[in-house]
């Protein structure tokens, strides 16, 4: 008790500070708890945090152009290319000597790719002067401007020119101006042409239609969730195996299962022109569109939205609606006064999950979306598998995670996280 | 063991029948009167029906034969927010996502009444409760009792004329337990509401009421106001239920009137008061309160019989002493006596007699 009469630190038994003490007491805690996570952290940071950053840097990264054609994007800083003019021979001789090392270490065809996204038909110019260009010689086969017009017209091209001027920078924001449909250009940023804005109407889409699925499965998994939480454990459990069992089936399975229910020639429509009440001519189109994606992806989605709301509901006592009854409130005012407010946390739980879910699917969507029901995932995985793009991929991904992560916080400043109870 | 009908009754249980399996009565052939103003509680061990017929006349169940009557109507067909009850519930039921004021001004509001009338309403009832400051608060923001004063406002603001209240001190400590008690049942006289509160805590219904109504085993046992239903128990199950209690059995030797001899088991003589035994020969338990047992042989008749008995422990409670002792084999037989200071302290191993005035010791069914 002596140490409390003195001032300054208070001392352990041995005379050690307790501050000092302490903090060498739960080292070993902290060290057993660390080693303890150490294989999930190790696992999550090799297998997720950094291929997801590598993703994102991927989105800026551009020093493709910079890194093939060095000697062209450092005389092409000084042509106006507004001019109308083409640039005069050192540009050309550059161009030449660069493209000499480049195909001997055949990186010309991956430079045409890149430049491809930006211009149609620069992939075939390079690939084509490639070949022509290798025969060259740079001591001898001067002046190159005319040697390279020769080759191919296009490079009399002022456009041409352009495009290599305009995407020489190391870090671009033309894969972000590309994913909100707007592009780079020698004059600045401009609205992409009109054959390529899609992508707006993508994020739209694919806005609208979650909020959609989301109001669908709040409408459909709120009595179901209710009545979870209000039958004696029993019936309760046999239900909740109900609720669960589409998580035991697989994922395509299921999407398989609605093509079949939902095309033209399938159950649904069967069934209404037996019943007369769809002439066969004029069957319901409720696949390979949006309705197709919403009815698949609402009944994937909806245990997400009981399982929050069911264990919500659990915890609210049924003395509270015979209160409010006894208070003289009808049964539906007892329900929407007192029950409803005290079941929101897990509606907001629920809607979280399943918009955030939706917003990034892309199985349902790719399965029965046809042209009208696909979302902005799906653009994504063309441009990673089919048209090679990464760097468009990665912008479009990098803006789907600032969206979701906006909303969080939106929700957050709303209705409160701490609001949200999942168990 | 029913009432007899009263003329003004305000509630009235005619022939109520429970079941809630179709198998067994949960409520047994149940007639009950309570007139306007009174404060009856229901007392009873739990499963003994009193929580059920609670919530008949609140309207969350029906009767599975027979009527309920309010002021003369039947309610059995009226469900539940139209009949007009205050009730406050065990666990108080106080909407957690309203302020204390909310939770008050809602059974105005869903009766429509103006804004500036509610707001006077709640806080009157506020007041009432001595809770005037926390309207602002919410429920979790106050501690037990303040829940419970709240719950009681909430369920008096719109002036019922009837309230309900199902072992709403079940939650709290005994000391706090105590003072809203006295609080619960001075509001209650005070507005001259009739209440009907259900307990199964005796000291609770002996302090709080006008009569308690005894249930066991789906019946009214005895219905009486309190001192009668402790000094006069009809029967074995309320002489035991109610407060503490000694018991001897034996046999009715001879009955002359209000008196009877009773031979015990052991073979020794008691005086005693027949209560529900006619006939000589009969089985009875005899039942004495353990305050009212003499040890001092000069306070008893001359002719009075006595029991010998051994002291077996003596207890200090502070305001009494406890003695058990073993009284004609009758190992838990307990006396209290008041710490005054000419009391004698028994010892352990004392031998003495005991012995009571007849009408103190009753003889009830076997």
């Amino acid at each position: 008790m002596s140490e409390t009469t003195h001032t300054g630190p208070v001392l352990a038994a041995d005379g050690t500070p307790l501050k000092k003490s302490l903090a060498r007491a739960l080292r070993v805690e902290k060290m057993r708890a660390l080693l303890m996570i150490a294989p999930l952290l190790l696992f999550v940071m090799f297998s997720f945090i950094w291929p997801i950053g590598e993703m994102l840097f991927r989105s800026v990264d551009n020093r493709e152009v910079g890194e093939v054609l060095p000697k062209t994007v450092a005389v092409l800083k000084d042509w106006d290319g507004t001019s109308g003019e083409l640039p005069d021979e050192t540009v050309y001789q550059a161009f030449t000597a660069d493209m000499l090392v480049a195909i001997d270490a055949k990186q010309h065809t991956k430079l045409g790719r890149r430049l491809n996204f930006e211009k149609t038909g620069i992939s075939s110019l390079f690939r084509k002067s490639g070949r022509k260009i290798k025969k060259l010689d740079l001591e001898t086969d001067g002046p190159f401007k005319e040697a390279l017009i020769k080759i191919d017209k296009k490079w009399g091209d002022v456009e041409t020119w352009k495009a290599i001027q305009t995407h020489s920078v190391n870090y671009t924001n033309g894969y972000y101006l590309n994913a909100i449909d707007m592009q780079r250009t020698p004059e600045g940023v401009a609205v992409q042409s009109e054959s390529k804005r899609i992508m707006m109407t993508l994020f739209k889409r694919t806005l609208w239609m979650s909020l959609v699925i989301t109001g669908m499965c709040v409408l459909l998994g709120y009595p179901v969730a209710w009545i979870l939480a209000n039958l004696p454990a029993r019936s309760a459990n046999l239900l909740m195996i109900l609720v669960l069992l589409p998580f035991w089936t697989s994922l395509l399975v299921r999407t398989s299962a609605w093509k079949v229910m939902l095309q033209q020639q399938g159950v649904i429509n069967e069934v209404l022109v037996w019943l007369g009440l769809v002439a066969t001519d004029d069957r319901l189109v409720i696949i390979n569109n949006a309705t197709g994606t919403v009815i698949a992806m609402t009944h994937i989605l909806l245990p997400f939205m009981i399982l929050p709301m069911y264990s919500v509901m659990q915890t609210i006592q049924p003395t509270y609606l015979r209160a409010a009854k006894s208070l003289g409130a009808t049964n539906w005012t007892a329900f929407w006064r007192v029950y409803f407010p005290q079941s929101i946390p897990g509606i907001g739980a629920g809607s979280i999950l399943v918009f955030i879910l939706s917003i990034g699917y892309y199985i349902t969507p790719e399965i029965v979306g046809g042209a009208k029901g696909v979302f902005i995932s799906n653009r994504i995985a063309y441009h990673i598998s089919i048209s090679g793009n990464w760097g468009l991929a990665a912008a479009l991904g990098a803006i789907l995670l600032a969206a979701v992560l906006v909303l969080y916080w939106a929700y957050d400043k709303i209705v409160g996280i701490d609001n949200v109870k999942l168990g | 063991m029913a009432d007899t009908k009263i003329a003004d009754a305000f509630v009235e249980f005619e022939r109520v029948q429970k079941s809630y399996d179709g198998e067994v009565l949960v409520v047994k052939d149940l007639n009950l009167s309570i007139p306007k103003g009174e404060f009856l509680t229901m007392l009873g061990p739990s499963g003994s029906g009193k929580s059920t017929c609670l919530m008949m006349l609140a309207g969350f169940e029906t009767a599975t034969h027979g009527e309920i009557k309010i002021d003369g109507v039947s309610i059995n067909n009226i469900p539940p927010h139209k009949r007009g009850i205050g009730m406050v519930f065990q666990n108080y039921a106080l909407f957690p996502h309203m302020t204390i004021a909310e939770n008050l001004s809602f059974p105005l509001e869903v009766r429509k009444i103006g804004k500036s009338e509610r707001e006077a309403k709640v806080k009157r009832a506020l007041d009432m409760v001595e809770m005037g400051d926390f309207g602002g608060r919410r429920p979790a923001q106050l501690s037990g009792g303040q829940q419970q004063r709240v719950a009681l406002a909430r369920a008096l603001v719109f002036e019922p004329e009837l309230v309900l209240m199902d072992e709403p001190l079940g939650a709290l400590d005994k000391q706090l337990r105590e003072k809203m008690q006295f609080e619960i049942t001075h509001l209650a006289h005070e507005l001259g509401i009739t209440t009907v509160y259900v307990t199964h805590d005796q000291t609770e219904a002996l302090t709080m009421s006008d009569r308690v109504a005894v249930f066991d085993d789906g019946r009214i046992q005895q219905i009486a106001p309190p001192d009668e239903l402790y000094e006069n128990p009809q029967n074995s199950f309320v002489a035991q239920f109610i407060g503490e209690n000694n018991t001897l059995s034996g046999k009715v030797k001879s009955i002359s009137g209000d008196q009877c001899v009773v031979v015990l088991d052991s073979g020794e003589e008691i005086d005693a008061m027949p209560v529900n035994v006619s006939e000589v020969g009969q089985r009875t338990t005899v039942s004495i309160r353990p305050e009212r047992v003499e040890f001092d042989k000069s306070r008893l008749h001359a002719d009075a019989h006595t029991l010998k008995a051994e002291v077996l422990e003596f207890i200090y409670m502070g305001d009494i002493f406890r003695t058990r002792l073993r009284v004609a084999g009758n190992d838990d037989f307990v006396i209290k006596s008041r710490n005054a200071p000419d009391q004698t302290r028994l010892k352990p191993g004392e031998q003495i007699e005991i012995g009571w005035l007849p009408e103190d010791c009753r003889a009830l069914d076997a």
